[in-house]
């Protein structure tokens, strides 16, 4: 009985032998690797739905540009061949006037007169009067004649210039006016008129606010933090709820109490005020102190939490040892403890400042017109001016700097990595 | 004997009158008075609970003493912090710094002292070359095994000098075999750099192998300090006899007194001649203590004039490579263990009895010498 089966065993594993350990390893995975992704299944569809598609679609929409191709599309075929250095022939303006009497008759003209005016502002006049007054499609070879005597912009390049810069597909429009710089009559890129260059102002403004509140954050949440991971088990449990407090209650609510707080006739200005330390009331919100305040108190919790993670992963056995070697309090605070709770600095501080990045509510409610952040003017161009490809530029330069700052993040973190120490 | 011929070295470490609560109700340390010399090599001993590792926090300064005072080279530190007192320590889980590789690990206690950066290097070289880790300097903890972390962290209490080492049960978390080794290494640099070490361990006999002498805790109280042999051998109460080695008890009633012995009645029938260490008197009830490779088997019918002679009864034999163990009921012991080895004991090798001659139900005699068997505090 023992020799067939040492004889069937040996056949099997020369058989095993032949095929590759990997495969075996991924066959014999392969069961619990389809579980795994049947669990992670709903979740990754639900952020397909709601979170990659649309980024996808707000990018997409920073460089789409297919408004104007839609409602003048002889015009554009006309242009393709156009060298932009004189006026454009006579088939490109016959070309235009029919796209406009075509337009017209179905009520899509407003949709390029749109587009058009944020390239040049007044082309929605141009192209409605011309809409307006154009009768009847002009005789062959009167197109140009006709077109300049209704509105005299069309006897200048830059108006068609505008036109060919807006032939999409495909733009870097949008982009441009995000970073506040534009193309000129010749096609360069050179900065955008003072006047209407405001993105760059609210980028590093929005970034200021961010890191201020990141900076602030830091320093009220690492004292707390280190009492929490300090603290016994009961007392710690306690200390902690309060620091999730704000959790508890809306963002609207908390962002209205320090209305209510820091406003001229609020608690805080009537206390300093009858306790006579100062004469007339502070300027406490509305202001860049406002937005900060309000911003660090939401946003504390955020910083709290991986500090605290980090600072309990910490055996009080290293502070310890770092005494009896010899190092002082502050010394053996600042070169053992300090740099083991660096991942949860960076972690934390990444944290808050990416939201930060995003605020709209808080800014929108306690600031001024000075401390609007990109978030505004994202929301001001989707919600008023529906002007998506702007606001989505916006998102995109916003999301790409955030981008850059975690990959910068990622780098420092991998330089200061602390490879598995014993964690009692 | 030999004791009494050396000229005992100054007091290194002088715990005077120390007692310690954390509660204030319960008195973790109670009045504790300990002299340690230079260059000397003490345990403290004791089960958990006992007292053992907050004496040496008080020492090394992590814990402040309810009442009494500590000299350190006649000095009282009670209020000297801990890093201002110039001990090394090494922790149960060597508390190495994982964002530092282990040359600067090592460095760490030169570096916070400034040091000069030369001679920092070379002593932090000559520590790597003492524990034979030259090529990982550049590693960080993580990387290494608990054997090696455990080097590191001897190396870095070593390497500014200290006047004192401090170790909390530092080879605790090793297996065994690492253990044993280490406890020889540690063992060998104590006696060639001639520092003075206090360590703390609840395994008696990791504190055997290593010690000058052992202090022997139990609830606050040191029970014994004496050296590992006097310890074993002359424990002078049963919870020593007990925590020290292997131990036979024997519950019983003195009933004469002579000298330096006495004769004792056991409770489970039958009289032996024990050597009376620690009882009051005739009346007195005592447990016995008996080594179980100082008593031997002799099979039964075998006449002999032993003074101490009991019946016993085999439970079981367990074979232990080395030597066998057999396990016997002898008064009202169940669980009474006899050694039984090849040339322990010439006189008492009657039958040279092996663990597989016996089998369980036998009824066999015990016997073992007066001298061996200690009258001590009853349990």
């Amino acid at each position: 009985m023992g020799l067939p089966m040492t004889a069937a065993s040996s056949i099997g594993a020369d058989a095993l032998a032949k095929v590759p350990l990997k495969r075996r390893l991924k066959q014999a995975e392969r069961a619990r690797q389809t579980k795994a992704l049947a669990l992670i299944l709903p979740l990754l569809i639900f952020l397909l739905f709601t979170f990659a598609g649309p980024i996808a679609g707000m990018l997409w929409r920073a460089v789409d540009d297919r408004e104007v191709r839609l409602v003048l599309p002889q015009t554009i075929a006309a242009l393709a061949s156009w060298d932009g250095r004189d006026l454009p022939d006579e088939k490109a303006y016959a070309a235009l006037a029919g796209d406009i009497m075509a337009a017209r008759a179905s009520g899509t003209i407003a949709i390029a007169a749109k587009r058009l005016n944020y390239a040049l502002n007044g082309f929605r006049t141009i192209l409605t009067s011309t809409a307006r007054n154009l009768k009847t499609v002009p005789d062959p070879g009167t197109a140009r004649e006709t077109l300049g005597k209704i509105n005299p912009a069309w006897r200048e390049r830059a108006t068609w210039t505008t036109i060919k810069d807006a032939s999409g597909p495909m733009t870097g429009f949008y982009l441009l006016s995000a970073l506040d710089l534009t193309r000129n009559a010749d096609g360069t890129i050179v900065a955008a008129p003072p006047d209407q260059a405001i993105y760059r102002d609210v980028f590093v403004r929005t970034f200021l606010i961010s890191l201020s509140v990141t900076v602030l954050c830091l320093i009220l949440g690492f004292p707390v933090a280190y009492l929490l991971a300090a603290l016994p088990p009961g007392r710690s449990n306690l200390l902690m709820i309060f620091v999730l407090l704000p959790f508890w209650t809306s963002l609207l609510v908390r962002t209205c109490a320090w209305i209510v707080l820091l406003q001229s006739k609020g608690v805080v200005n009537d206390s300093l005020l009858w306790l006579g330390i100062i004469d007339a009331p502070l300027r406490l919100i509305y202001n860049r102190f406002g937005v900060c305040v309000a911003m660090t108190h939401v946003l504390l919790p955020f910083m709290i939490l991986p500090l605290y993670s980090s600072m309990k992963a910490i055996s009080p056995a290293y502070m310890r040892a770092a005494a009896s070697l010899g190092a002082p309090p502050l010394t053996a605070f600042l070169r053992i403890y300090l740099p083991q709770t660096l991942p949860g600095i960076g972690a934390g501080s990444l944290l808050v400042f990416i939201l930060a990045l995003g605020y709209y509510i808080t800014p929108a409610l306690v600031g001024g017109a000075a401390d609007q952040m990109i978030s505004y003017f994202i929301a001001l161009y989707t919600t008023e001016t529906a002007n998506w490809g702007l606001a989505s530029a916006l998102g995109a330069v916003l999301l790409l700097a955030t981008i850059l700052l975690a990959l910068v993040y990622g780098k420092l973190v991998q330089g200061q990595q602390v490879t598995g120490g014993m964690k009692n | 004997m030999e004791a009494g011929m050396v000229t005992p070295a100054p007091a290194l470490v002088r715990f005077s009158g120390i007692q310690k609560t954390y509660d204030g109700e319960h008195l973790v340390v109670k009045n504790l008075d300990l002299d340690i010399r230079k260059g000397e090599f003490v345990t403290l001993l004791g089960p958990s609970g006992s007292g053992k590792t907050t004496t040496l926090m008080m020492l090394a300064g992590f814990e402040v003493p309810t009442h009494g005072e500590i000299y350190l080279a006649d000095r009282p530190i009670k209020n000297v912090p801990p890093h201002k007192r110039d001990i090394g320590m090494v922790f149960q889980n060597y508390a190495l710094f994982p964002h530092l590789t282990i040359a600067e690990n090592i460095a760490f206690p030169l570096s916070v002292r400034s040091t000069n950066k030369a001679e920092a290097q070379d002593r932090v070289k000559a520590a790597l070359r003492m524990i034979k880790m030259e090529n990982l300097a550049q590693r960080r903890p993580g990387q290494l095994s608990g054997g090696q972390q455990q080097r590191v962290a001897l190396a870095r209490a070593l390497v500014f000098n200290p006047q004192l080492v401090l170790m909390d049960e530092p080879l605790g978390a090793l297996d065994k075999r690492l253990r044993e080794q280490m406890q020889l290494e540690i063992k060998q640099l104590h006696e060639t750099m001639g520092i003075t070490v206090v360590y703390v361990t609840h395994d008696q006999s990791e504190a055997l192998t290593m010690s000058d002498r052992i202090a022997v805790f139990n609830d606050g109280i040191v029970q014994q300090i004496d050296k590992p042999d006097r310890l074993y051998e002359h424990p002078v109460n049963s919870f020593v006899a007990h925590f020290i080695g292997e131990n036979n008890v024997l519950a019983g009633t003195v009933e004469t007194v002579e000298k330096d012995y006495c004769r004792v009645a056991l409770a489970g029938g039958g009289a032996v001649t024990a050597r009376a260490v620690n009882v009051s008197g005739a009346g007195a009830s005592t447990s016995l203590s008996v080594r179980p490779e100082r008593i031997a088997i002799i099979p039964n019918g075998t006449s002999s004039d032993e003074p101490n002679r009991l019946p016993a009864k085999v439970q079981n034999t367990i074979y232990l490579g080395d030597h066998a163990l057999a396990v016997l009921d002898v008064a009202d012991n169940r669980e009474f263990m006899v050694k039984l080895q090849p040339g322990t004991h010439d006189s008492l090798r009657a039958g040279s009895l092996t663990a597989g001659s016996l089998r369980p139900g036998d009824d066999v005699f015990i016997t073992f010498r007066p001298e061996d068997c200690l009258a001590l505090d009853p349990v």
